[in-house]
């Protein structure tokens, strides 16, 4: 994807200072009033015109939402959110849905060139089909034609609601149930739009598949909800990435994300994560709260995830697999950076259910300047998965003295045949492999930018080719200031 | 920035079946006793001590017994003891408590917590070395070991707090600097009365001066059927430059509780070289709390963890660098049979000032049974960045391939699963540097082992 690796460069002209996506798009916004009760949900819910099962469904999560307490356990520490004080809607302006791209606010089209996702170059280009959601709503899809040829349903999810409600209703909740934690049920009460993926039995997707978020407007949280349904014997390939303004105040981010791989379905989730994260002192950033979780309900189906944090203050996060069918197989690939202060929880759930189930952890966490990166992990062996097997290795690595990296894995085993291994190091650059880069010519932020690389490189090999290009660069640019 | 408070409470593990915590009358039991025996227990007149036991009797009416919920506590249930009545232990008379160990050394012996100078044989201590009863040295009002109470424990957790207020006796031993003094050996015996279950809290106090060296041997064990539950804190200090081998053996009765604290501090130099078997107890709980607060501190936390029939094992540690050069290793070994559960928490935190750390950890289980289970959780929390920590942790069964090998060499099949099971732990136990104590605890295994055969 051309699109992206020019990312940086683009960016890189556009803005200056140390976070180049934090730009704000002046559009005529609607914005619904601060504060959060049930008739803000039924606006909502009536906004997006919405059947009555889906309002009773976002009913019944606020309502397990209001009896519910805040989780307190991750190593993260931020001031009390006031839950009243965000918008929980927020849209660019628009009469009538947009029929396609010439119809989208150019101004909309600008701010995701300058994000590098040139959505009408895209069109042109064999590449990516890419889903834009500008706050709450999803404001383009493309290849869409192209896609619904193979079968495969790509669209906003609220397009979804409308065109498909048999299979939305069918699916959603399934994998995060409504009620599952604080965040989940926050964002079951008030998601406002997201993605949808179908891939029918035997189908591979053509193209990969992308999302692209952006938090635009002041004191609003995004609340996305993405749901992919692989059947069986399909493969899909979905990467997400998202930005958001520069800006003072913190942002709240809660999102679900639900994968469901049916017998032999392969899905591969990939995400590049690079919210605003705050600057050098902690002023702002947005709060990434996020539930992401897969069924591998099928035998022999798989789940992969892949993920580049650089961003976001506060990032609170475990992207995990339900290894239900037998021989079913689940990955987590992660490499989590934190400078500044920003601060990071994240980890996985590799949860064997079924038999000969088989998961593969690989963490790889950097902190800097004065951040706190966490690995939390749990591998949880079921008394039914005969032969299940894990591997999982975190390591981290520390730049500077002020910053922290925790380990913090949990492994329970109720299976004497499942073998699970956990390695885990802590360690910081050696000064060696630094000088040996110095003298060679490379200044230190370089020399260090290529270290980190190959520490993190066992996961950059694991995303699409043309986001490991653009990871890689975001890595280093991450760690900007870190040294010296 | 207001930062919001951490507070104890299910992680990202969720708990089920964890009771809320409940007004247990066990609870009220217990501080209905250190209420009672205020005025009476060794050291009463005391204000320091008083004091310390008012605290600690605080600290455990707050909080009660730990429950699930908490973090430190989510894998093992004190659903047992918060549900039975405890008695006071009554002065057993006609008892000799049988000795595993034939050696020569000195040796000190309790009895349901107390020290009994009857039985116990401290005649040939080198000199240099003190050692003896808390609950003479607190009659005698001796300063030093006031001074030592609390000092390492926290007892700002319930079961230390609650060892506070009931502490009756223990044993005191202190070495001058540059003491070698040999070995010693403790005994706790438990007594049983058939339906009366007993719970006491020793409390220990060692101290090593500067350069003093000890070998301390530490067993529990009790008669067949005492339901017992010992509550036991330990406190160790070790000078800059002393080495202290520490040698537990637990092997107390099927009937019988063991929650232990062992504190220890590291000065500059020091060595802090232990090691564990747990064969015994229905339930323990082996909790070490260590901080190597001195430069070029060294400690070694090994042991092994067998567990069979329904009995739970739980070894939990936390190990502090607060000082820069230090090392410290952990080699924990479980063997789980029947319908077993064993527990394995770990975390080496490391201070900002503890740059040149290097921590090592590894555990291992062996799964022998369908039924039993392990959990655990080896964690990392480091705060400097020229360091070198990392932990493993393997859970599997035994190997296949090795018994097929052994098999077709013509090996019984049992065993060679013996064979099997005690290569597993020599890792653990081959760490033991004494010969004769290493053989003794290689000897324990085997017998653990063939009461797992044989279902005896």
């Amino acid at each position: 994807m051309p699109a992206a690796t020019n990312t940086l460069e683009t960016v890189r002209s556009v803005t200056e200072g140390g976070y180049r996506w934090g730009f704000e798009t002046a559009i005529e916004q609607e914005l619904i009033p601060k504060g959060l009760d049930e008739a803000v949900i039924r606006l909502i819910s009536a906004k997006k015109e919405e059947p009555a099962w889906l309002l009773e469904w976002r009913l019944k999560a606020f309502r397990a939402w209001q009896s519910m307490e805040e989780p307190r356990w991750a190593a993260v520490r931020y001031p009390p959110i006031d839950y009243q004080n965000l918008h929980y809607y927020a849209a660019p302006k628009q009469k009538t849905r947009p029929k396609s791209l010439d119809e989208v606010d150019p101004e909309l089209l600008r701010t995701y060139e300058k994000l590098g996702i040139p959505l009408r170059e895209q069109e042109q280009l064999a590449g990516v089909a890419v889903d834009a959601v500008f706050d709450s709503v999803s404001v383009a899809t493309t290849f869409k034609e192209k896609l619904a040829e193979a079968g495969v349903i790509f669209c906003s999810f609220s397009e979804a609601v409308r065109e498909h409600p048999d299979l939305v209703r069918r699916w959603l909740g399934t994998v995060v149930p409504p009620s599952d934690n604080y965040f989940a049920a926050l964002n079951s009460a008030v998601f406002s739009d997201g993605s949808f993926v179908f891939v029918p039995k035997g189908v591979r997707c053509p193209m990969e598949l992308s999302t692209y978020f952006r938090i635009n407007a002041r004191n609003t949280g995004q609340f996305e909800r993405t749901l992919i349904v692989a059947e069986e014997g399909s493969y899909v390939s979905y990467l997400e990435g998202c930005t958001a303004p520069q800006r003072d105040e913190n942002q709240l981010h809660a999102a679900v994300v639900e994968l469901v791989a049916l017998d032999e379905a392969t899905i591969k989730y990939s995400t590049v994560q690079n919210w605003y994260p705050g600057d050098a002192k902690g002023r702002g950033g947005i709060y990434n709260f996020v539930t992401k979780r897969g069924a591998c309900r099928g035998a022999k189906s798989k789940i992969s995830w892949t993920q580049v944090e650089t961003g976001s203050a506060i990032t609170w996060k475990y992207p995990s697999c339900i290894l239900q069918g037998e021989g079913s197989v689940g990955e987590f690939y992660s490499v989590a950076i934190t400078n500044n202060r920003q601060q990071a929880d994240t980890g996985t759930k590799m949860i064997h259910i079924g038999p000969r189930t088989r998961s593969t952890i690989v963490s790889k966490g950097i902190s800097a300047g004065e951040g706190q990166n966490t690995y939390r992990g749990l591998v949880r062996i079921l008394p039914k998965a005969q032969h299940a097997r894990n591997f999982t290795q975190c390591d981290s690595l520390l730049i500077g003295d002020r910053c922290g990296a925790h380990t913090v894995p949990y492994i329970e085993s109720r299976n004497p045949t499942a073998r699970v291994e956990h390695e885990a190091t802590t360690s910081r650059i050696a000064e060696d492999q630094l000088f040996y880069c110095r003298q060679r010519g490379m200044t230190e932020e370089e020399a260090v930018g290529l270290i980190v690389n190959g520490f993190a490189r066992e996961v950059l090999k694991e995303l699409p080719m043309e986001f490991a290009v653009e990871a890689q660069k975001l890595l280093a640019i991450s760690l900007e200031g870190s040294v010296g | 920035m207001a930062s919001s408070r951490r507070r104890p409470e299910a992680g990202m593990v969720e708990v089920l079946d964890a009771p809320a915590p409940a007004a247990s009358t066990t609870v009220a039991q217990l501080l209905d006793r250190a209420r009672g025996l205020a005025d009476r227990l060794p050291g009463a007149r005391n204000p320091a001590v008083a004091a310390w036991r008012a605290r600690g009797a605080e600290t455990f009416a707050c909080q009660g017994f730990p429950t699930r919920r908490e973090e430190a506590w989510k894998y093992t249930d004190l659903a047992l003891l918060r549900e039975t009545r405890f008695e006071e232990p009554i002065l057993a008379t006609d008892i000799t408590p049988p000795l595993s160990r034939e050696g020569s050394e000195p040796r000190l012996v309790l009895i349901d917590g107390r020290v009994r100078h009857d039985l116990s044989a401290i005649g040939g201590v080198t000199a240099g070395v003190a050692i003896g009863s808390l609950a003479d040295a607190l009659q005698k009002q001796d300063e030093n070991t006031i001074a030592g109470l609390g000092r390492l424990a926290p007892e700002t957790l319930p079961l230390p707090a609650l060892n506070a207020a009931l502490a009756e006796d223990g044993v005191v031993i202190r070495l001058a600097d540059g003491v070698d003094g040999g070995m010693i050996h403790l005994l706790s015996y438990a007594t049983a009365r058939a339906g009366h279950p007993v719970a006491f809290h020793p409390r220990h106090l060692i101290r090593l001066g500067p350069g003093a060296r000890l070998v301390l041997i530490e067993e529990a064990r009790g008669e067949a059927e005492a339901f017992a539950w010992q509550n036991a804190v330990s406190e160790v200090l070790l000078g800059p430059g002393a080495r202290l081998t520490h040698i537990r053996l637990l092997d107390e009765p099927l009937s019988a509780v063991h929650t232990a604290m062992i504190a220890v501090r590291v000065e500059e130099g020091a060595e802090y070289d232990s090691f564990t078997l747990i064969k015994g107890a229905r339930l323990t709980r082996n909790e070490v709390h260590a901080v190597l607060s001195g430069p070029r501190a060294a400690l070694h936390l090994n042991g092994a963890q067998l567990v069979d029939g329904s009995r739970h094992v739980d070894t939990t540690t936390v190990i502090e660098h607060a000082a820069p050069d230090c090392a410290s290793r952990q080699t924990v070994k479980t063997v789980l049979a029947g319908r077993a559960r064993g527990v394995f928490q770990s975390k080496i935190l490391v201070h900002r000032a503890a740059q040149k750390t290097d921590g090592y950890q590894m555990n291992q289980a062996l799964l022998l049974s369908p039924e039993a289970e392990i959990d655990a959780k080896p964690q990392l929390e480091i705060y400097a960045d020229d360091v070198k920590c990392s932990h493993g942790a393997t859970v599997g069964e035994l190997d296949h391939d090795a018994l097929f090998y052994l098999r077709s060499r013509g090996i019984a099949e049992a065993e060679a699963k013996s064979l099997l099971v005690q290569g597993f732990l020599d890792d653990a136990v081959s760490l033991v540097a004494d010969p004769g104590l290493r053989e003794q605890l290689q000897a324990e295994t085997v017998a653990w082992w063939q009461r797992v055969e044989h279902g005896g």
